[in-house]
C-alpha cells in the first residue's frame, strides 16, 4: 500500500485553524481526539529564520530554554542570561550541601541524606500536561508515578473528632453514605417529585442504595458491607478468627466538622485527577535536561538591568553578580522570562500597555518545608504509601515520598504546602522557627514519632527568594479583562512567556505553552520584518 | 460499505460541533472559577490573623518586609519610608495591591488594616497620628474585596 504523502496532523491543524479561526481549529482537534486536554497540538515546526538573526532569552527557566531550544532549530542564534547559578527556575529540587540564601541574609544549608531532595516548587505532573510530557520524552527525563490520592491518609481539622486526625476513606465513605441514605429518603418521601420522573427516581433510589452501601431500609449504618469500603474494626483474616468485625460510622454532625467534602472534592480538580508523575531523582531533572540541549548558550549569575529596543534590534545591559562587571548583549528579537515582580523593576522599554501589566500582577507566596525523617514510620506503622495527609494548621498537609519504598534508611516528608495567611505566618518566620513550626503542627498525624525520628530539615519562603519575590502570578478576572492582552502581545522586538502569560498559571505546562506562544508569533514577526 | 474520506470527515465534525459549545462552557467555567493552581487541598485555613496591628505586621507583612520592615532585593522598606507620612499611602496599597504585592482586602478586615497601618507608621516611623476604620472605608470608596483567581494567594 502506497501512502499519500498528505500534511501532518498540526500541518492539517494549522491550515483548519488559518481557514476558520479558532473555533473550526477547535472542533477539528475535538474530532481528532486531543482538544479537550490540551491545547498542545506537538512541538512547532518553525524553520527558515532569516541568516545571522539572532534571539536574546532572558531567564533559563523552563520557558525561557524551551523557546531557545525551538528557535535554534528554526536556525536562530540564541544566548540565554539567567540571574542565578543554575537553570530551570521554579523547577527546582534542595538536596544535602545545597545553600538557600533569603532576602534578608537568612541561611539555610541542607543536610539531607544523599538521593533525598525537596520539591519546593513544582512537584507533581498532571497526565494531560502534555507539553511538559512530550519534551520530558524527548530529552530522556524518566518519570514515575506520584502518589496523589491515597485512601489511607488522614485528614485534619482542628474542630473535628477533638482534633484527632481521621482516615480519608472513612470520612469519605461515610459522607456519601450519609448524603445517600437522605437523598434516597427524601426521593422516597416525595420531596423531589416535582423535579424527578417516577422512573428516574426508582433508578436513583437504587443508584443510591449502591454507591451509600445503604441497608434495606435505606439506612446507612455500620456493618460488614459499610467496612467493605471504610475499614474494619477487625480486618478479614483466615482460619478461626478469620470473621471481620465491622468499624463504626460517624455521625452525620461530626462528619460535617470534618469537612471532608473539600478534600473529595480536591481529587475531582481536572489539574489534581490521578495519573500524575514525577521525575526520578528530584523535578530538576527536568531543568537540567532542558539545560543540557542548550550547551554553552546559558550565561549564569547575569543579572539583568536594563532591556532597551529600537529599529537596529534590542539592547540588554547585564551585571555578573560574582564579579560585578556590566556587559550588553545585543539581538534581533528578545524573549523575556523573568517573573513580574522583578521585571516590573527593571527599566524595560516596552509601550505603556505591557508596562501597566507588569505591574498588575500580583505574586502569591507559598511555603515548602521538608523534614528528613530517620524511618519511614509512616509506611511501617500506618501503611501510608505516598499520598497527602491533610489539615487546617497552617502548613495545610504533609506528603509522604512516592519511591524507596520500604527502604530502611532516612527519608524526606514534605512538611508544609503553605499558601494564604498560613504561607504568610510561616514565610515570616525564621527558618529554624518554621521547622518548630512544621514538627509540631504536623505531630497530630503522627505524635509518637514525629519528632522522635526527625533529623533536619529545610524551608524555601518563596516571597522571600530574591530572583523572584514568589511564587506564582495571579490574576482576577478584572485583570485579565483589562492586561492579559497586553501582557502577552510582542511590543516590537520584544515578547514575554511564562506562566504568568498563560491561562495555566503556576503550573510548567503554563509556561511551555506561553513560550511556544511566543516564539510562533516572534517567528513570525521576524520572517515579516 | 465503504465511506467516502470526506463523509467521514463531516460525520466527525458534526459531531464535535454538538459537544463544542458545551465544553467551551466548562473552560469558562473552570477559569472563572479558578481552582487551577497547584493548592494543597487542606480545604479552609484555620489560621487567624490577630486583630493588633503588631499581629498583622508579623503574621502577613513580615513575610515579606522582613521582621525589621527593612524589606530587600526590590521589597521597598516600610521602616523609615517616608511614603508613609501620607496616612493614605499604605492603606490604598494594601487595598489595591501594587505592582508584585496583592491586595489584602480580601484577608484582613479594614479595622486590621488600619490597625497595621497604625502600627507600621508609628513602629517603624515617626507618623504617630493613628490610621482608623474610618478611613479605610473612605479610601476604599465603597470598593469590594476583588476576588483572587486561586485559592494559593
Amino acid at each position: 500500500m502506497i501512502e499519500e504523502a498528505g500534511p501532518s496532523r498540526r500541518e492539517l491543524l494549522t491550515m483548519i485553524g488559518k481557514a476558520g479561526g479558532a473555533i473550526a481549529m477547535y472542533q477539528a482537534m475535538t474530532a481528532l481526539g486531543h482538544a479537550a486536554e490540551t491545547q498542545f497540538t506537538g512541538p512547532p515546526a518553525l524553520s527558515g529564520a532569516r541568516k545571522g538573526s539572532k534571539v536574546l532569552v532572558l531567564g533559563a527557566g523552563l520557558a525561557g530554554m524551551l523557546a531557545a531550544y525551538e528557535l535554534r532549530k528554526a536556525g536562530y542564534a540564541v544566548q540565554i542570561l539567567e540571574y542565578q547559578a543554575r537553570p530551570g527556575g521554579r523547577n527546582y529540587s534542595i538536596r544535602g550541601g545545597d545553600k538557600i540564601v533569603e532576602v534578608g541574609g537568612a541561611t539555610q544549608t541542607c543536610e539531607f541524606q544523599p538521593g533525598n531532595y525537596l520539591n519546593p516548587g513544582p512537584w507533581r505532573i498532571p497526565h494531560h500536561h502534555r507539553t511538559l510530557l512530550h519534551y520530558c520524552k524527548a530529552f530522556g527525563v524518566e518519570l514515575e508515578p506520584f502518589i496523589q490520592m491515597n485512601h489511607n491518609a488522614f485528614v485534619h481539622q482542628t474542630k473535628a473528632f477533638g482534633g484527632k486526625p481521621q482516615r480519608y476513606k472513612e470520612l469519605a465513605t461515610d459522607f456519601k453514605g450519609h448524603v445517600s441514605e437522605l437523598l434516597s429518603k427524601s426521593l422516597n418521601a416525595g420531596a423531589l417529585d416535582q423535579q424527578v420522573t417516577a422512573e428516574d427516581k426508582a433508578r436513583l433510589i437504587d443508584a443510591l442504595r449502591d454507591w451509600g452501601l445503604l441497608d434495606g431500609d435505606l439506612k446507612y449504618a455500620s456493618n460488614v458491607h459499610v467496612s467493605s469500603q471504610r475499614g474494619y474494626d477487625r480486618a478479614p483474616g483466615g482460619g478461626v478468627n478469620g470473621e471481620p468485625t465491622p468499624s463504626k460510622i460517624n455521625s452525620l454532625s461530626d462528619l460535617l466538622d470534618s469537612k471532608v467534602w473539600t478534600q473529595m472534592g480536591f481529587y475531582f480538580n481536572y489539574v489534581m485527577q490521578t495519573t500524575m508523575f514525577q521525575p526520578k531523582g528530584g523535578m530538576d531533572m527536568i531543568g537540567k535536561a532542558f539545560a543540557k540541549q542548550l550547551a554553552g548558550l546559558i550565561t549564569y549569575n547575569a543579572k539583568v538591568t536594563k532591556i532597551a529596543q529600537g529599529d537596529a534590534g534590542v539592547s540588554v545591559m547585564w551585571e555578573d553578580v560574582k564579579t560585578g562587571k556590566v556587559s550588553e548583549a545585543k539581538a534581533d528579537y528578545c524573549v523575556c522570562t523573568i517573573p513580574l515582580p522583578v521585571l516590573n523593576q527593571i527599566d524595560i522599554q516596552v509601550g505603556a500597555p505591557m508596562k501597566a501589566a507588569i505591574k498588575a500582577v500580583p505574586y502569591s507566596g507559598q511555603v515548602k518545608i521538608g523534614l528528613e525523617m530517620r524511618s519511614r514510620f509512616w509506611e511501617e506503622k500506618y501503611s501510608i504509601y505516598g499520598g497527602h495527609s491533610f489539615t487546617d494548621q497552617a502548613i495545610a498537609l504533609i506528603s509522604y515520598p512516592n519511591f524507596d519504598f520500604f527502604k530502611d534508611k532516612p527519608a524526606v516528608l514534605l512538611g508544609a504546602f503553605a499558601n494564604g495567611a498560613g504561607g504568610y505566618q510561616l514565610a515570616g518566620m525564621t527558618p529554624e522557627q518554621r521547622i518548630e513550626a512544621a514538627l509540631a503542627q504536623g505531630s497530630v498525624f503522627h505524635p509518637a514519632e514525629y519528632r522522635k525520628e526527625f533529623m533536619n530539615g529545610v524551608s524555601l519562603a518563596w516571597s522571600r527568594q530574591p530572583w523572584i519575590l514568589g511564587c506564582c502570578g495571579s490574576w482576577t478576572e478584572a485583570s485579565r479583562a483589562q492586561h492579559y492582552q497586553n501582557l502577552v502581545a510582542m511590543d516590537g522586538r520584544i515578547v514575554l512567556a511564562g506562566e504568568h502569560a498563560s491561562y495555566y498559571g503556576c503550573w510548567m505546562e503554563g509556561a511551555l505553552l506561553s513560550s511556544l506562544d511566543a516564539i510562533e508569533r516572534l517567528h513570525k514577526t521576524a520572517l515579516a520584518a | 460499505m465503504i465511506r467516502s474520506h470526506r463523509q467521514m470527515t463531516r460525520r466527525r465534525m458534526r459531531r464535535a460541533s454538538a459537544i463544542a459549545l458545551p465544553l467551551a462552557a466548562i473552560l469558562c467555567a473552570w477559569t472563572v472559577g479558578g481552582r487551577a493552581q497547584d493548592t494543597a487541598g487542606g480545604g479552609p485555613s484555620s489560621v487567624k490573623v490577630g486583630g493588633e496591628g503588631k499581629e498583622v505586621f508579623e503574621t502577613i507583612c513580615q513575610a515579606c518586609h522582613l521582621a525589621d520592615a527593612k524589606g530587600g532585593s526590590g521589597i521597598p522598606a516600610l521602616a523609615g519610608n517616608t511614603h508613609l507620612a501620607d496616612k493614605d499611602f499604605m492603606v490604598d496599597i494594601l487595598l489595591k495591591g501594587r505592582g508584585g504585592m496583592p491586595w489584602f482586602n480580601d484577608m484582613l478586615t479594614p479595622k486590621q488594616i488600619a490597625a497595621v497601618a497604625t502600627y507600621v507608621r508609628s513602629h517603624f516611623n515617626s507618623y504617630s497620628e493613628p490610621v482608623t476604620e474610618a478611613d479605610v472605608q473612605r479610601i476604599a470608596g465603597g470598593a469590594k474585596a476583588s476576588p483572587r483567581d486561586c485559592a494559593t494567594c
